[in-house]
Order: C-alpha cells, then sequence, then structure tokens
C-alpha cells in the first residue's frame, strides 16, 4: 500500500483498510461475501477516480514521493549500468545520472534527473534542480554516445533548473541553451521520456530528441502551476486554474503536437506497480529504438529539426 | 500593528516601471536629469549625463542600426492563435487584442532584411513593451524564419533581444520554440553565416536560454539585466540579498558570457566592425 496517500485518493485507502481489517476477523466470522462486495465496490472507486483525473491530480500524481525516480527505471531497464561522472570543468551534479548500460541487446546512454526520498538524499539530490555543470555532463555524455555510435535515452523529472546564485554566475542561461543546439544535431537517435515532472527550461535542457514520450501521468510545461498562478493570478492559490490552463497532461501536450507516445500506468500510478511501468517503458523503448536506428543519420536529423519547427500555433 | 495583515505578498516588480512617456521632457531612470525628447532621440535614447539606457523597441533599433529606407519586414501579419484558450484575469486572446490596439505591434518581435553600411544583414528585433518581450509561437516562428533566410541567402544574422522569458499563456508550445529557434540556429551554424546576439535590458528566462546565448559573437548594452532566472527568484531562493551588478551585462562579461559590451551610440559602428571581420 502506498505510504502517501493524496487528497484525492482517501476514499479509497479508507476501504482498502476496511478490507484489511475485515480480513483479520474473516476467520472467526462468515464475512467474505462482504468483504467480496468491498472490494468490488474499491475497485470501481479506483476506477472513476484514477479515469477521471483533473490536471491538478496528476500534477500531485506525478510528484508521489513514491513514484520510480531515473535510478529506479534505470535499475529495470538496463543491465551492465555504469554509471560516468562530472562534467569535466566544475564537478558532478547530483541532480541528474547518467551512464552507459545494456537495454535488451544493444548499448544504450540513460541519463535523467534524480530526485531524493527523504530530506537528506533530497539535499544530495538537489530536489532534481541542475546547476549548469549538470547540463554540462549531460552534454559530455551525450557526445561521448555520439563518438561510439550509442543511442541516447533521456528521462525528464525535474521541478525545474535550479534558481540559485552560482548557477547564474556559471551560466545556466548558456549551459541550457548549448544542450538544445547541440542534441538538435547529435548524430545518433534521442528518446526523450518524460516520467514524472517536466518543468521548463530545466526539463527541455536534456529534452531534444526523435520521439518524445510521455507517462500517463506526468506533466511537462513551461511552468509549474503553483508558478503561474503566483506570476498571473498573483497568488499562490490558483494552482488548480493554472494546471488547468496551461493544459500540461500527456493527452494535452499529444493534442498540441509536442508528444508522440504515451506510456500507460498502472491504475492509481507508476508507483503503485513499478515493475510493471518499468517492463512497458523497456519494451515501448526498445520497441521505439528499434524504428530509429533504421534511418540514415542525415535524414534523422533533417526529421528532428523539422519536428520542433512544426510546434507551435500561429495565423497570418 | 495593523488590524488585518496579507498572508502572502504580493509580487512586486524588481524596479519601478520604466516606460517612455508621451511628454517632451523625460526623466532619467538613472540619474534623475530632466531631458528633451529631441535631445533624447539625438542621443539614441541614453542619457549623456550617466549613460543610462532607456528601454527602446524595435522601431527605434532599426532606425539607427540599418541604413536609412533599407528596412524590408518579413512576416508583418503573422499573429498569435490562443491554442489553449487560455484564460487567467482575462482571456489571452483579448489581451493579445487590447496589446496590438495599444502597441501597434502584432507581437512581441519584428524581423525583416536591411542593409548596415551597404552590406546585407538579416535583423530580428523584440519589443518588450508586447507583454513583456514574452516568446510564444509567433516569436518562435518569426525568428526560425528570419534564421531560414540568413541561411538562405547567407546574409549574417542579427538578433537584439529584451525579454522576460517564454510566454505562460501559450503553454508547452512556448516552451518548445527554445528547442526550435536553437535547433534552427544549429543549421544556420553549419553553413558558417554569422550570427551576433544583442542583448539589451532586460534579457532573460527562455530567451537566454535559447538564441540569445547561441550566438557567435554576445554582444551587450551596459547595465542590461542578463541572466535565466529572476533576481526575485534567486533572492527567495538563497534568502540572501544579492550582490550589486549581479545579472547585469558587466557582471556576465566579467563570468565569461558576454564578448563586448557596447554604448547604443556605438552599436551599428561596432556590429558593422564585426561583420567585417567575419563575414567579407
Amino acid at each position: 500500500m502506498a505510504k502517501v496517500i493524496l487528497d484525492f485518493e482517501r476514499p479509497i485507502f479508507e476501504l482498502e483498510q476496511k478490507i484489511v481489517e475485515m480480513r483479520k476477523y474473516s476467520d472467526n466470522l462468515d464475512i467474505a461475501h462482504e468483504i467480496k462486495s468491498l472490494e468490488q465496490r474499491v475497485d470501481q472507486l479506483r476506477r472513476s477516480v484514477y479515469n477521471n483525473l483533473t490536471r491538478w491530480q496528476r500534477v500531485q500524481l506525478a510528484r508521489h514521493p513514491d513514484r520510480p525516480y531515473t535510478l529506479d527505471y534505470i535499475g529495470m531497464l538496463l543491465t551492465d549500468f555504469v554509471e560516468l561522472h562530472g562534467d569535466r570543468h566544475q564537478g558532478d551534479d547530483k541532480a541528474i545520472v547518467g551512464g552507459f548500460g545494456t537495454l535488451g541487446h544493444q548499448t544504450v546512454l540513460m541519463l535523467g534527473h534524480q530526485k531524493g526520498r527523504d530530506t537528506k538524499s533530497n539535499i544530495y539530490r538537489n530536489f532534481g534542480m541542475m546547476n549548469p555543470e549538470g547540463y554540462r555532463k549531460a552534454l559530455r555524455l551525450m557526445q561521448l554516445a555520439a563518438k561510439f555510435n550509442r543511442p541516447v535515452i533521456t528521462l525528464l523529472d525535474t521541478p525545474g533548473a535550479f534558481p540559485g546564485l552560482e548557477a547564474e554566475e556559471r551560466g545556466q542561461a548558456e549551459a541550457i541553451a548549448r544542450n538544445l543546439f547541440v542534441m538538435s544535431r547529435l548524430p545518433v537517435p534521442i528518446i526523450v521520456v518524460i516520467i514524472g515532472e517536466g518543468a521548463s527550461g530545466g526539463a527541455l535542457g536534456i529534452g531534444i530528441g526523435d520521439r518524445i514520450l510521455m507517462f500517463e501521468n506526468s506533466w511537462y510545461s513551461v511552468i509549474a502551476p503553483e508558478s503561474c498562478s503566483s506570476i498571473l493570478w498573483r497568488s499562490w492559490d490558483y494552482k488548480e486554474q493554472a494546471a488547468e490552463a496551461l493544459r500540461l497532461t500527456a493527452p494535452d501536450l499529444i493534442e498540441q503536437g509536442i508528444v508522440d507516445r504515451i506510456v500507460p500506468e498502472p491504475l492509481g500510478g507508476a508507483h503503485r506497480l513499478p515493475d510493471v511501468a518499468g517492463a512497458t517503458l523497456k519494451s515501448i523503448l526498445i520497441e521505439e529504438l528499434t524504428k530509429l536506428k533504421k534511418i540514415p543519420v542525415p535524414k534523422l536529423l533533417q526529421k528532428r529539426v523539422e519536428k520542433f519547427a512544426a510546434m507551435g500555433a500561429w495565423k497570418e | 500593528m495593523a488590524w488585518f495583515k496579507r498572508s502572502q505578498a504580493n509580487i512586486q516588480s524588481e524596479n519601478p516601471k520604466k516606460e517612455m512617456p508621451d511628454g517632451m521632457w523625460t526623466k532619467c531612470g538613472g540619474c534623475g536629469e530632466i531631458i528633451h525628447r529631441k535631445q533624447l532621440e539625438q542621443e539614441l535614447w541614453t542619457c549623456s549625463k550617466c549613460q543610462y539606457h532607456f528601454r527602446i523597441g524595435s522601431k527605434e533599433y532599426f532606425s539607427f542600426l540599418l541604413d536609412a529606407g533599407s528596412f524590408k519586414e518579413m512576416d508583418k501579419k503573422m499573429r498569435s492563435m490562443d491554442p489553449l484558450q487560455f484564460t487567467d484575469s482575462k482571456p489571452y486572446s483579448r489581451r493579445i487584442d487590447e496589446t496590438i490596439k495599444k502597441t501597434g505591434l502584432m507581437d512581441a518581435v519584428r524581423t525583416g532584411r536591411g542593409t548596415i553600411d551597404q552590406r546585407p544583414v538579416v535583423i530580428a528585433c523584440m519589443d518588450f513593451a508586447f507583454i513583456g518581450g514574452s516568446m510564444g509561437s509567433v516569436v518562435g516562428e518569426k525568428i526560425s524564419r528570419a534564421i531560414d533566410a540568413a541561411r538562405k541567402h547567407k546574409h549574417p544574422l542579427i538578433i537584439i533581444s529584451s525579454s522576460g522569458g517564454a510566454r505562460m499563456m501559450e503553454g508547452a508550445l512556448s516552451l518548445m520554440q527554445l528547442a526550435k529557434t536553437s535547433a534552427k540556429l544549429a543549421e544556420l551554424a553549419e553553413s558558417h553565416v554569422p550570427f551576433i546576439s544583442v542583448m539589451t535590458d532586460p534579457t532573460t528566462g527562455g530567451v537566454t536560454a535559447s538564441f540569445a546565448m547561441l550566438g557567435d559573437i554576445h554582444i551587450a548594452e551596459p547595465q542590461a539585466l542578463i541572466g535565466f532566472a529572476g533576481p526575485r527568484v534567486i533572492r527567495q531562493t538563497i534568502g540572501k540579498d544579492l550582490p550589486k551588478g549581479f545579472q547585469r551585462s558587466e557582471f556576465l562579461q566579467e563570468k565569461g558570457f558576454v564578448d563586448i559590451i557596447v554604448h547604443r551610440r556605438e552599436m551599428r559602428e561596432q556590429i558593422s566592425r564585426v561583420l567585417q571581420h567575419l563575414h567579407s
């Protein structure tokens, strides 16, 4: 059972608790029938709640502290993983992890934002917020992958690039811009997966690719709903409205022509059955990579630029 | 003590609004000097006493950077579509209509072709007056087409930035304009056509994190605010006051992100000189 219960999950949780309690007494009492009907009810409730999530509720699921993070997916998807560290200039940004590993029968570079699970590990990981050296570490690893002709898979899960003093001194904006510039012409296939939070330039800084995938309960936008609320509504209280207005869920982004494919999650979110989420992602990645590897590199790069060039809505 | 209290402080802008008043006399935002409009125009909207640079728009920049009469505007009629049907305090579509009416601009950038000392260039200039110079689909598309034109004609590209960042009202589509313009610039770089990025006050957020920081040459006007995160957000994050001059042009040059700081009066001459070195 999930350790952290979100407000809208409470009725489900309460029913689940009741069933657990009733099971304890089921040896002495003949209540199998009641248990069964309760199980049906909770099943129905789960469906009605999780199939009708509001955008804000999806944002909450995307941030669920039990949700699988980059290192969890690396553990589930890759064998013989070798983690690599540092940007060879400034240091090793712990908010991003990356390295080579075997996916199915091929070596890939997998890298992504990494959050922590408790206060201590969150401080160590800077809550998944990268500094310039993080983007430069990612860039170094991607150029290494290109040199040895290995495909790149990036996993996005960040509340944003770190808005700190040193980050500005060391050129946060330049580091992100440089990645967009290089990734758009990196001569190997790139698959981008939004696994949790895709907040703004901090996420996009490792988010250019040939295929953009998005987990069912993740979000991706130009700004987090709370910050949007504070700027446009001048109060932190309009996050639900902001989430609705920003249209930041996976189906929304498919509609906007930004995301190519949704990665389905187990009912209730990837953290309910992480192994299932991992297996789904693995098979989709292998399928997509097989397709991408058939495309000659010049054509791949041309299509990559065209893909992003087509994004937007205007009239003349 | 007041008998009521705000639970949360409203957002305060960093500096008092600096807008060009319509009257004959203008107060300098730097030293407080009262300057006559004619003189201000002659000094290219800078203060002759303290060198303060007033915020100006594309019309002014084109007027003193390009050879007289050489400007041919591209994609003049392109405008936003409100793809998300976004509404905050008012619908985005209405905000667009009102801003077009108020500013006489179609969006936050104007692009075109012209000459500098008879040398053909493709030029783009942002207008901060249009929703804070924010980049949505129109800015992204117009910049991308300007880059394409520079590549096709092999004419140097100049982009003058002033922006608060990506435009929230177009959601993830605005974010994708960072990717789009950067990808186009990567193509341009492969054809060895120079790109000069001119950063003016302020250049922040998504614009800095894409085309503004991808120039072959980075020029900044003196004292311009240039950065990724805004000063207010950084101050909140670190819980300390920021050092004097933080995120200003001189600071960025010191940290290695700006090649030259150029006074507006010398901008045309300096750009012309750089182009002569890179593209003759």
